[in-house]
């Protein structure tokens, strides 16, 4: 994911690294986003399918996408050191199949991963589409999220990286 | 209180009003996606988009948001077990004001807990040009509502 788009390999699997969710940060997420009683309430957590406070999906998810962006700028860094060139960074057009198997609970360290599934190039010369399965694990082992997500990556061709 | 029966197939509401500022783009951004186009509004002239925008998991929490202060802090919500399909057909941009059309695709009893019911809905973030920045379709857990005594 971190290099351009001809060096990426189908099948290749990356851990991204891990998040950890306090309870502090748990309801403090949910009270500007997801203020749903059992992100923010402990007691009426209780009275709710998941039997406790848990943190938002949108919380989970955003830890996902700040370990990728990390990942990403640690293996820029790595190439930079290198002397060699960087890749333009892409957006993303979407992503399907996002799935929160169990609760993120207060103290729970997620540790994220994903595996190149795919790729394809696009109509413009200078991107190409990477299709991935994002997902993240508890320190129980349980899964706590996963997703199909796709990213546009630079193409080596010859043209200079803008960044 | 808004029950599972309360999402009849085929309903159509729009609510929110969402006015986006550069500083909540960043601020998220800076916490959760800290890429040049979302925190650094001279950096993303260099970008694919050419110019700042906002995270699409900022938008995936702004629609949240909106849900939940339109029906969902009164409703007899159990969460969410995913997102089937999230789009960012266009980038949000500072000054963009954003609403909500939700459209209610299916409703099901729960198979493994009879006092729920699974909503399937369909929800088009909408911007001021009337574009559509996010498409998202998802499930939502409702309680049934409870028989009333007679």
């Amino acid at each position: 994911m971190m290099a351009f788009f001809e060096d990426i390999v189908i099948g290749e699997e990356r851990r991204l690294g891990e998040h950890a969710f306090s309870r502090e940060a748990i309801v403090a997420f949910a009270r500007q986003y997801d203020p749903q009683r059992f992100h923010i309430d402990e007691e009426a957590a209780k009275d709710s399918i998941f039997e406790g406070l848990c943190a938002s999906g949108w919380h989970v998810a955003a830890a996902a996408m700040r370990c990728i962006v990390d990942a990403r700028s640690r293996a820029l860094a790595e190439r930079q050191a290198l002397g060699e060139a960087l890749p333009p960074l892409g957006v993303s057009p979407g992503v399907e199949n996002l799935r929160w198997p169990n609760p993120t609970r207060p103290g729970d360290i997620v540790t994220y991963y994903n595996r190149v599934v795919s790729k394809r190039e696009t109509k413009r010369p200078q991107w190409g589409l990477v299709f991935l399965h994002t997902w993240g694990v508890n320190q129980h082992g349980r899964e706590a999220i996963a997703m199909d997500n796709r990213a546009f990556i630079g193409r080596r061709g010859d043209i200079t990286a803008p960044l | 209180m808004l029950y599972f029966e309360d999402f009849p197939v085929g309903e159509v509401i729009v609510f929110g009003d969402k006015l986006v500022s550069a500083e909540q783009i960043v601020a998220f951004a800076t916490e959760w996606d800290p890429q040049p186009f979302h925190v650094d509004a001279e950096a993303a002239k260099a970008s694919q988009i050419g110019e700042l925008i906002a995270s699409g998991w900022h938008t995936g929490a702004m629609l949240m948001r909106m849900m939940c202060d339109a029906y969902l802090l009164d409703s007899a919500s159990e969460g969410s077990p995913g997102i089937e399909e999230m789009r960012w057909q266009k980038p949000v941009r500072p000054g963009d004001r954003l609403t909500v059309r939700r459209t209610t695709l299916s409703a099901r009893a729960s198979r493994s807990r009879p006092a729920i019911g699974i909503v399937g809905l369909q929800f088009d973030v909408n911007n001021q040009h009337g574009e559509t920045a996010l498409l998202l379709k998802t499930s939502a857990f409702l309680r049934r509502r409870p028989e009333i005594a007679p």
